[in-house]
């Protein structure tokens, strides 16, 4: 039996609109053999937490072009206190130097800066929704 | 007529030059290359006197239809264009710091770009704190617009505010302008972010309100403002957010003529005279890296937009003919790569966009990969304006592209592949229809994936990106900071405090009429300045619009 796809979350909360980075990752992440659950923007915290436990997903993108990335650490809290731990969080889009420094700490597994090859991402959250899979399993902490 | 560019030459002797170079050409190495520009051309390494309309009825001359060249007699020779930074940020008071710098500065036209929160049609006591004027100021009632333009005589500057329907940012400029006894006949502005299709296609943050209703409250707003702000441009046709989501610019220009004859359309529907609303409709765009490309994109969209005004709405006043527009230089071409490059691309971008003959310019910073752009990153795009102008005497002479063989050829091709955009659109019964089948949001997409990937297969050099590439440390580069919590935590307070000490049935009644008006056929935009008068905040007129006309949300196409 072929094993499961990596299934990701690609959303955007707060409250900006920009989605041609959302939409490109999804498309992207797709075409690589994922299973994608797109969201248009302005997804409420509590909306995505709901979602990652309905989809069981493995990894979130946050795509923030306008500062929205700031209240990822609210999401990493809300993921937390749903015992979603083992879902990995990947933040896209226009964040400041500082800005990466505190998502890192908040939980955030990698943030992706325009540039970024999508063949790059595409592995990362393969690798990242593998390591999920194993948090879900048991296999590691 | 295809005349040689030299007539000293026998045309047989040009035919056998021109043989000449095809053979040597076709030896030297890189022959076979083909080369299209992003609209999908194919660009040829060479253009002689035969390519091009050459037709001298459609160059004609600036300032006359149809405009190829210009709109005005005197261009940027006569006067410079508006240099029109967008700013914004922070709480009322930073903003009028800000403004009243860079009026002293001898600015003489202004804008104001709202928070994310403002965009989304809300105060700032209904959403979280972090996300309050980061991205630009946050103003929600009448006491905030009077903070905002506290000393700012709005009887003589031009404002241009980013305004989304239900224009609350206008109403709240009318109470103030009301307060300070300025006639509203003396107000000169765009309502920048008026054009609902481009924000239901591409750039959803500042769609607030459905579909159907956000069409119906910006002709209200069309029709008041021809009424009683007649100096106002109502609408701003963008094109800005389309091309920046990835539309070509071909793609961009025909879906904002597309959305100009819909909202024109729209006007004449309810009996307006279009040589009354044209003259007043404005035009806004991206101006990416693809320099030739831009360049014809605005000549060749100047000379549609003047045919269609003229036989397709019947305008008989040559103001209503003209293709007025501000350009916006591209910041998806930026790069986080290399920041201090952004510089070079904003030049090249500017260039584009004053030889393709536009009115009003704001140039990006080069941190805005990073943040809200700083003093110093916002001086430098100033700069880049008068350098261009002053000192590399780029005004100088009118269209001092017009009659370059490739210029002028580009300019055909480009018309061509606009056309034939409009007539798909016009085929799928208008702009309106074609963006709720989504028509227009899939091409869209299609471009952007399929340019992406030429960045990704590296047919398209991004330098520092995919070519060029150098190690570098991020933060050596300064970021803007995030406005002070404390005093965005005073700010809200203060909104709230604004709520508790107003007359609240004053208020609430203004809310009250602006429903019955939305629910009815009467123009709602007279009630939502009285509201704002009468003390409802941006947010209440907002939610009260939302409940009546639903809450704007996009199609979700991947």
């Amino acid at each position: 039996m072929a094993e499961r796809p990596p299934k990701v979350i690609v959303t955007k909360i707060g409250f900006d609109g920009h989605d041609r980075g959302s939409r490109v990752v999804a498309a992207c992440l797709r075409d690589a053999g994922m299973e994608v659950v797109y969201t248009p923007p302005w997804q409420d915290i509590a909306t995505v937490v709901k979602l990652a436990a309905e989809e069981d997903a493995e990894v979130i993108g946050i795509s923030s072009l306008a500062t929205d990335h700031r209240l990822v650490p609210r999401l990493m809290d809300a993921l937390r206190a749903a015992g979603l731990d083992d879902v990995q969080v990947v933040v896209g889009g226009i964040v400041p130097p500082k800005d990466e420094r505190q998502l890192l700490e908040a939980g955030v597994a990698r943030v992706f800066h325009p540039g970024t090859a999508l063949d790059d991402i595409a592995a990362e959250v393969r690798t990242l929704a593998a390591r999920s899979r194993a948090m879900k399993e048991g296999a590691i902490e | 007529m295809n005349q040689p560019a030299a007539p000293w030459l026998a045309e047989t002797e040009f035919a056998e030059a021109e043989r000449r170079w095809r053979e040597a050409f076709d030896a030297s190495p890189g022959a076979g290359k083909r080369i299209a520009n992003r609209s999908g051309i194919e660009v040829q390494p060479l253009y002689a006197p035969r390519d091009g309309s050459g037709a001298n009825d459609l160059l004609g001359f600036p300032g006359e239809y149809p405009y190829t060249r210009g709109i005005y007699a005197s261009m940027h020779r006569g006067r410079s264009w508006t240099q029109r930074q967008l700013i914004g940020l922070g709480t009322p008071e930073d903003y009028n710091a800000r403004l009243k710098e860079i009026l002293a500065h001898g600015a003489s036209a202004i804008s104001l770009i709202p928070c994310n929160s403002v965009y989304r049609g809300y105060d700032a006591d209904e959403v979280p704190v972090e996300l309050l004027g980061t991205c630009g100021t946050v103003v929600n009632t009448v006491h905030d617009m009077e903070l905002a333009f506290d000393g700012v005589p709005l009887e003589s500057v031009s404002c241009a505010l980013n305004d989304p329907s239900p224009f609350t940012l206008q109403a709240l400029l009318l109470a103030v302008a009301k307060r300070r006894g300025i006639a509203w006949t003396r107000l000169t502005g765009t309502s920048n972010q008026s054009d609902c299709l481009s924000h239901f296609v591409a750039n959803h943050m500042f769609f607030r309100l459905e579909l159907a209703g956000a069409r119906r409250v910006l002709t209200d707003h069309i029709e008041f403002c021809n009424e009683h702000v007649p100096a106002w441009n109502p609408l701003s046709v963008v094109g800005q957010h389309m091309q920046q989501a990835g539309g070509t610019p071909a793609e961009a220009m025909a879906f904002t003529l597309c959305s100009a004859i819909q909202y024109a359309d729209d006007c004449l529907a309810r009996g307006m005279d279009p040589d009354r609303f044209l003259p007043r409709f404005t035009f806004f765009f991206d101006i990416s890296i693809s320099f030739f490309e831009e360049i014809a994109k605005f000549r060749a969209g100047r000379r549609i937009w003047a045919k269609l005004a003229r036989e397709r709405f019947g305008a008989k006043d040559p103001k209503s003919w003209r293709f007025k527009f501000h350009g916006q230089t591209s910041g998806v071409d930026l790069t986080r790569q290399q920041p201090l490059n952004n510089i070079a691309r904003v030049t090249a971008q500017a260039m584009a966009g004053i030889f393709g003959g536009l009115q009003s310019l704001h140039t990006d910073g080069y941190d805005e990969v990073f943040s809200t752009p700083t003093a110093q990153a916002a001086r430098i795009a100033v700069a880049t304006q008068n350098i261009l102008r002053e000192e590399a005497h780029l005004t100088d002479v009118i269209d001092p592209l017009g009659g370059s063989y490739y210029v002028e050829s580009l300019t055909d091709s480009m018309q061509e592949k606009i056309e034939a955009i409009i007539a798909r659109i016009d085929a799928a019964g208008g702009m309106y229809q074609a963006v709720q089948q989504g028509l227009v949001q899939r091409m869209i997409g299609e471009s952007a994936f399929a340019f992406q990937q030429s960045v990704e297969r590296g047919e398209q050099t991004v330098v520092g990106v995919n070519a060029y590439k150098v190690d570098e440390n991020p933060d050596e580069y300064t970021v803007l900071d995030y406005p002070d919590r404390a005093q965005m935590d005073a700010h809200v307070a203060r909104v709230r405090e604004y709520k508790a000490r107003r007359y609240e049935a004053t208020a609430r009644k203004g809310l009250d009429a602006l429903a019955r008006a939305a629910q009815g056929k009467d123009n709602v935009m007279p009630r939502i300045v009285e509201a704002a008068e009468a003390g409802a905040t941006h947010g209440e007129i907002c939610a009260t619009l939302r409940r009546e006309l639903g809450f704007g949300q996009p199609l979700t196409i991947v």
